[in-house]
């Protein structure tokens, strides 16, 4: 496990280099994003490269712009400057929406019908085949309650709907705010697991948390606080620089210090204040 | 426009709907309950032959414009607004949808109310009852098209419920039911001229009363049409893919 995280550390290298050159490799490029939410900067001058077929995980305190980035990414957001490509497209892109799945924190699914109708109303907004209801009951397990009405059905049933109407039509690429808030252990133990065979099956995941825990499940790391990037690593290179063997105290290291960036350029300067 | 997704969409409404058995029965009944009580209260005078035909502008188009502007609403409010537009949801599918979802509701809603006026109030209608309920049909689907462009524009339930005044009021105070609208001031005449609700409030008179040609009662159907087809494009031209 730990070699094949060093082997994306590796490849992290050049990931980051990848925001400023070749698309091919990553899912997606953000470059100078800037997002002003009632009247103060949400995102300022953020960039960042979202490596493909890998999990990545976006992490931060509540109010760092988490959301905010993944709006912008999926094209729902109001932008005021900069650049966000996906799959090669700018963001928001017509031929996008077909293949990127949204899961926004809330459940966003109708309450008064039951999952089947709400994942059958969804796959026909998207043109999906009408075996891929049956295909995304069965991964997010919500088979046994497929009949029920999603209104009387448990919080972390109700996200896993959600969550399974953003798998249909198999999408490229997956951004889930949140997914697995307010669920109990064993829950999300199984969607980590679900989150990284669609990343075996060559699907790009970016999942927001503020549970440092998860992060140690993923491929790669963004951190951000106060609409900046504090950190873009893989889970070992980011307890390497800070020096710890826990995520939630390299994040708070990393805020001691102030400096708001550990891409490899900066990293060594920011080893020599110490 | 996609009609796939347009009739998805509608059907999934009506879906939603009949989960809510008790919403059902209120938009069917309560048009003709609130056209029964005014019924009672001029049960001494002969003024219902009068104000009948307006109620039956009136209530309908009052209850489509709340149910279709909440009903969207809640849509935006729980995310799945977000949700479709990130999806290859059209604008106008989404709206187009709902103004047939709702729209079908108005067909039963008028059918109920018009009937329930006219054999159980008493409402007499010297013409046709057929271009009576044609009126009233479109009369209410005018309320869900003018509901469904105030809950594009609106931001949040306090900012419909003050459209609801906002757009429904002015064209009730000045539809004719207080005084005819030709002893208003002019200037407010000139206005009320203009306003949808006016027209089918003079349609359902004049047919009631068998007071106009049935060419001049379709004239003016055809300009709430063009109200309903109106406020539809410019509520989807409204509703933003991209919010703040």
């Amino acid at each position: 496990m730990i070699q094949h995280m060093m082997n994306n550390s590796d490849a992290a290298g050049s990931a980051s280099g990848a925001s400023s050159g070749s698309a091919s490799s990553a899912a997606v490029i953000v470059q100078d994003l800037t997002v002003v939410r009632g009247g103060v900067p949400a995102l300022d001058r953020l960039s960042l490269a979202v490596p493909r077929g890998h999990l990545i995980g976006l992490l931060g305190p509540s109010g760092s712009g988490k959301t905010t980035l993944m709006r912008a990414i999926v094209g729902v957001q109001v932008v005021k400057s900069g650049t966000i490509e996906v799959l090669g497209l700018p963001a928001g892109s017509r031929a996008l929406r077909t293949r990127m799945g949204y899961v926004t924190q809330q459940a966003s699914v109708y309450d008064d019908l039951s999952v089947r109708q709400n994942l059958a109303y969804f796959r026909r907004i998207i043109g999906a085949p009408a075996s891929d209801i049956d295909r995304v009951i069965e991964r997010t397990d919500l088979g046994s309650v497929a009949g029920r009405l999603v209104g009387s059905l448990s919080g972390g049933q109700r996200s896993r709907v959600s969550l399974a109407a953003a798998l249909l039509g198999d999408p490229e690429v997956l951004v889930l705010d949140e997914p697995t808030v307010g669920l109990d252990p064993v829950l999300r133990v199984e969607l980590w697991a679900l989150f990284r065979s669609l990343a075996d099956d060559g699907a790009t995941l970016l999942i927001s948390s503020h549970v440092m825990d998860e992060a140690k499940r993923c491929d790669r790391l963004l951190l951000l606080r106060d609409g900046a990037l504090l950190a873009d690593d893989t889970v070992q290179g980011l307890l390497q620089v800070t020096g710890t063997d826990d995520v939630e105290q390299a994040f708070l290291r990393l805020i001691e210090r102030g400096k708001p960036d550990l891409r490899p350029s900066t990293e060594t300067e920011s080893e020599a204040e110490r | 426009m996609n009609l796939t997704r347009t009739f998805a969409t509608a059907g999934r409404v009506l879906g939603q709907i009949r989960h809510d058995p008790r919403t059902v029965a209120l938009l069917l009944v309560v048009p003709s309950l609130l056209i029964g009580l005014v019924a009672w209260i001029f049960v001494d005078t002969d003024l219902f032959t009068d104000i009948g035909p307006a109620m039956i502008a009136l209530f309908p188009f009052i209850v489509m414009f709340l149910v279709t502007s909440i009903s969207t609403l809640r849509e935006r409010r729980s995310g799945t607004l977000e949700r479709l537009l990130s999806m290859p949801m059209g604008k106008g599918d989404f709206i187009l949808g709902y103004a047939l979802a709702f729209g079908l509701l108005a067909v039963f809603q008028t059918a109920i109310a018009v009937s329930f006026a006219v054999w159980v109030c008493g409402l007499e209608i010297e013409g046709s009852i057929w271009l009576l309920f044609a009126v009233a049909v479109a009369d209410a689907l005018l309320g869900t098209a003018l509901g469904l462009l105030a809950s594009a524009f609106a931001r949040s339930e306090f900012q419909v419920v003050q459209f609801m005044p906002l757009i429904v009021f002015p064209q009730i105070l000045l539809g004719g039911i207080f005084i005819p609208r030709d002893q208003l001031p002019p200037a407010l005449e000139a206005i009320s001229e203009w306003l949808p609700l006016s027209f089918a409030i003079d349609a359902l008179q004049a047919v009631a009363a068998d007071s106009e040609s049935a060419e001049w009662i379709t004239a003016k159907i055809l300009v709430i049409v063009a109200w309903i087809v109106g406020s539809i494009v410019l509520g989807s031209i409204t509703l933003r893919r991209r919010t703040p």
